[in-house]
């Protein structure tokens, strides 16, 4: 018997080592600091992973004009936020919404105002093979005269020819909640309900999409037409939901006070960053991930 | 406690989500676990393998593969559909399916040590008093491999209960249907509910903690009764 | 003395009643053959399987379980009133079929059940249906009334083979296999639950197979004896006969010697001995409070047994017997030599030096007086 109980903790303190392992927020890039010269610093940031691709393009850019160099974790924006509240030793923090900057902002640990970097815009997005046999899709030889009146994705949601709708959670994520303003608007929401699945973050609800799950799903369409190439390589068909349909999806970031940020010397490094992010080539790089800017 | 009715749902949906899952997993689990304490063929060691498979699979990963392969396209989400039976995820039995693969090691392990504790003796005294194989498997393997029943019984419950990652990836958070209890946790983490999150956790710790103290209490219990009867 | 009548199968004799027919061959791994046996063995009264650890006596009586499977073997059984095939070409009764009851070596008991509880194991599955009166009986004979109550964990190693034996016994088996009953037990126990096991052959008629490395046991409890070594029969014959054999000193060593079943002729109260009268001869030993008429079984070691030419007078050795030479064996140790002696119509058998062969000029016809220094009641 005691065989068994010594597996069962075995087995206990394997799931342990798995979940650690499998945390994104622990960041697996070392600082290469030490022997850089003295004015070169070392900046921690944290990003919300939906900007993962785009920040890893963004740093790129970054350290080829620049001395310093940014370590940067990536994960959900709420684990980010807890971290922070408990001593997690980030200078930047680019959230995935604007209510969590704002929070630290009023709990006094911020130096600036939580500011916009980047504007998500939704897209109602399907890669199921029946959605896109009624959209008449060219990848797909068997046409159905019939269905033509279905012009796009916005059609097949309004014709209810669908089994799941999939959106982010909108108390979780605020493309989530701008997708609960667009079936307002549009008037679906009633008769959609039954139909949701709902994500925990943008990017399971594109998961749900891409593998067929759910028929149509609203996502980010940073995640739809972003340069990373998909493992999936859907075919691409969507809808661009129009901007005049939900509220702005602003995804804000501040620059941390927390003790842990002080003690790092990476202010240049961090104000220089910061700098960069406002810069043509950055919004350029921005806008090529499918989200939007204020400045341009 | 402040228990949104959210919350008390997803009490009731893990119940009886947790509930389902273990009385199939025993069903499942026990000739997996008779067939290798038994075997001598080579797919013994391919088969412990795949079933000890969850063990190391982070359970999102475990989540993302079951999610294509139950998708319309998937392997499993073909046979479902042939069968009428629409897709798996989303829907509580895509939970059930889900969490009988993710705690099959919990269940199959504890039962496979108890029964190749058995040893091959008990049953060849039970064939030489007239028990054909069945009859042996009922009249000596169960009532033998009871603490590994009991075990197995705990484990797998505990596990359905506090697995998350599967569920999460493969769930769509509809209420009573797949929100369960961690989902729900991890909702209110997420949305800074820290307070309702820490009421549905503590019940969480609370409940793992008598489930773990009435598994040890369960094997001390069963060494007493059974230790020292049958020397191999 | 039938090791050289090699019977095959394919020629089987009909209605050779009372024995088991058997034939198997047993291979490792590594091609090494454990057990090739080829034989009639009885089924009729104690028949022991004899022989060293690893001489293939388990594996014997397991493959005539039909716990183990020996590719291309046969086993047959012939009793005067039925007859049965368990193993051939085409059929391999599996064990559960096959009207056998089986002691193991070990405590064997069911450990989630009490030890009624482990008899009733047998009694719901036994070939037939055992009356309260057949149950009281084992009950008795096994002496195991009190002690029905307890879990194996609570019984002792012999209360354990006793309750096993019970069980064995209420599946009402055509065949009893015994296998080592008592190896597991120590000399105590094993003194504990010879009477019981004596008892069985005197209170249920079922023919009996009792593996055993022990000499002292197959003495006391066999009629038959088949001695392995190496996985071959190398004797086999009634008890008294294998016994007297001289040829196969290495594997009897020590025990060596031969066993007369006798008749308690008279009583000497004065010195507290009693007179043993077999075919020809009598001997006194201790009164061990036999009664009159009472057939006991005596063992005489080669060792304890001395030759003298003439028939000394002053001697302590009470028993002295006339008897004629007729074999001359070397024993394994090169200075000693084994002498199988005639008395009547049965045997002795004497252990001494070559040197005292020499010097009393032995050899085949001459007659000789045995001096027996003890003998020992085995039963």
């Amino acid at each position: 018997m005691f065989f068994v109980r010594s597996k069962t903790l075995r087995i206990l303190g394997l799931l342990a080592m798995i979940s650690v392992f499998s945390n994104p927020s622990i960041s697996a890039e070392n600082s290469p600091s030490s022997q850089a010269s003295q004015l070169a610093q070392t900046v921690h940031i944290a990003v919300a992973s939906n900007f993962t691709h785009t920040m890893k393009h963004l740093i790129d850019e970054f350290e080829q004009q620049s001395l310093h160099r940014i370590k940067a974790s990536y994960g959900s924006s709420g684990k980010i936020y807890a971290q922070i509240q408990h001593g997690a030793p980030f200078v930047l923090f680019f959230s995935a919404d604007q209510s969590k900057p704002l929070a630290l902002y009023e709990q006094g640990l911020t130096q600036t105002k939580p500011f916009t970097y980047a504007l998500g815009s939704l897209a109602l997005w399907s890669n199921s093979k029946q959605v896109l046999q009624l959209l008449n899709i060219k990848t797909l030889k068997n046409t159905t005269p019939e269905n033509k009146a279905l012009k796009n994705e916005k059609d097949v949601l309004t014709s209810g020819q669908f089994n799941k709708l999939a959106l982010a959670n909108p108390k979780l994520a605020p493309y989530g909640t701008a997708a609960m303003e667009v079936l307002e608007k549009l008037n679906l929401k009633a008769a959609t309900q039954s139909k949701w699945v709902m994500g925990e973050n943008i990017a399971q609800t594109y998961q749900f999409v891409s593998t067929g799950n759910a028929e149509l799903g609203f996502v980010a369409l940073s995640q739809v037409i972003g340069k990373h190439s998909s493992a999936l390589k859907p075919p691409l068909s969507y809808w661009p939901v129009p901007e005049k349909l939900h509220q702005p999806i602003r995804q804000d970031a501040v620059y941390l006070t927390t003790p842990a940020s002080q003690q790092q010397n990476s202010h240049q490094a961090a104000t220089e960053f910061l700098k960069f992010m406002n810069t043509k080539k950055a919004q350029t790089i921005i806008q090529s991930y499918g989200y939007r800017t204020e400045k341009l | 406690m402040i228990l949104s009715e959210a919350d008390i749902g997803a009490i009731g949906l893990t119940l009886r989500l947790a509930t389902t899952v273990t009385i199939l997993l025993l069903i499942i689990g026990t000739p997996i676990a008779w067939w290798l304490a038994r075997t001598q063929s080579w797919l013994k060691g391919p088969v412990a393998a795949v079933v000890a498979l969850p063990l190391v699979l982070p359970p999102t990963v475990l989540g993302f593969y079951l999610l294509i392969a139950m998708g319309p396209s998937g392997f499993i989400g073909e046979f479902t559909q042939s069968l009428g039976l629409g897709t798996l995820p989303f829907t509580f039995g895509g939970l059930v399916f889900a969490s009988v693969i993710y705690s099959m090691p919990f269940v199959v392990q504890p039962l496979h040590n108890a029964m190749v504790a058995i040893g091959n003796r008990p049953l060849e005294v039970a064939a030489t008093l007239r028990a054909g194989p069945i009859d042996r498997f009922f009249s000596v393997v169960l009532p033998l491999a009871k603490p590994g029943f009991i075990t197995a019984s705990i484990l797998g419950f505990a596990h359905t209960v506090g697995e998350f990652g599967v569920i999460l990836m493969i769930g769509g958070n509809i209420p009573d249907e797949t929100r369960v209890v961690s989902v729900q946790v991890y909702d209110h983490v997420e949305s800074l509910e820290y307070a309702q999150a820490h009421s549905l956790s503590a019940l969480l710790v609370i409940f793992s903690f008598f489930v773990l103290l009435a598994l040890y209490a369960s094997q001390r219990k069963s060494s007493l009764a059974i230790g020292g009867g049958m020397p191999r | 003395m039938t090791a050289n009548t090699r019977a095959t199968h394919s020629i089987i004799e009909p209605n050779l009643p009372n024995t088991l027919q058997v034939n198997f061959t047993l291979t490792s791994s590594q091609q090494i053959t454990y057990l090739d046996i080829d034989t009639r063995i009885p089924a009729k009264g104690v028949t022991a399987i004899y022989g060293h650890s690893g001489s293939g006596k388990t594996s014997l009586l397991r493959c005539i379980a039909g716990l183990e499977k020996a590719p291309n073997g046969s086993l047959a059984i012939h009793k005067d009133d039925w007859q049965a095939t368990w193993q051939d070409s085409n059929i391999f009764l599996p064990v559960h079929k096959r009207p056998i009851g089986y002691v193991f070596q070990e405590a064997s008991l069911f450990a989630h059940l009490n030890a009624e509880k482990n008899l009733r194991y047998a009694i719901k599955r036994a070939d037939k249906k055992v009356t309260q009166e057949f149950y009281q009986r084992v009950i008795a004979v096994m002496g195991i009334n009190d002690i029905l109550e307890r879990y194996p964990n609570q019984l002792s190693g012999g209360e354990r083979q006793r309750i096993a034996i019970a069980r064995a016994l209420l599946i009402q088996p055509r065949l009893l296999l015994m296998d080592e009953p008592l190896a597991a037990l120590d000399h105590q126990r094993k003194q504990e639950i010879l009477p019981y096991l004596e008892k069985l052959q005197q209170s249920f008629d079922i023919p009996i197979l009792y593996v055993s490395h022990s000499m002292d046991e197959v003495a006391r409890l066999a009629d038959h004896i088949v001695v392995l070594d190496q996985g071959k029969v190398i004797a086999e014959g009634k008890l008294t006969d294998v016994f007297s054999r001289i040829d196969l000193p290495q594997r009897l060593e020590d025990e060596s010697g031969v066993i007369l079943t006798g008749k308690v002729v008279e009583k000497d109260s004065q010195w507290n001995l009693m007179r043993i009268a077999f075919a020809d001869h009598s001997i006194w030993i201790p009164d061990s409070g036999e009664t009159l008429e009472q057939t006991v079984r005596t063992r005489i070691l080669a060792k304890d047994v001395s030759l003298s030419l003439t028939q000394h007078e002053d001697t302590s050795i009470v028993n002295r017997l006339p008897v004629k030479v007729v074999a001359i064996n070397a024993d394994t140790d090169n200075a000693m030599a084994l002498v199988r002696l005639k008395m009547g119509g049965e045997f002795l058998v004497a252990k001494m030096t070559q040197k005292s062969v020499y010097h009393l000029n032995l050899s085949q016809g001459t007659i000789v007086w045995a001096q027996v220094k003890s003998v020992a009641l085995v039963r």
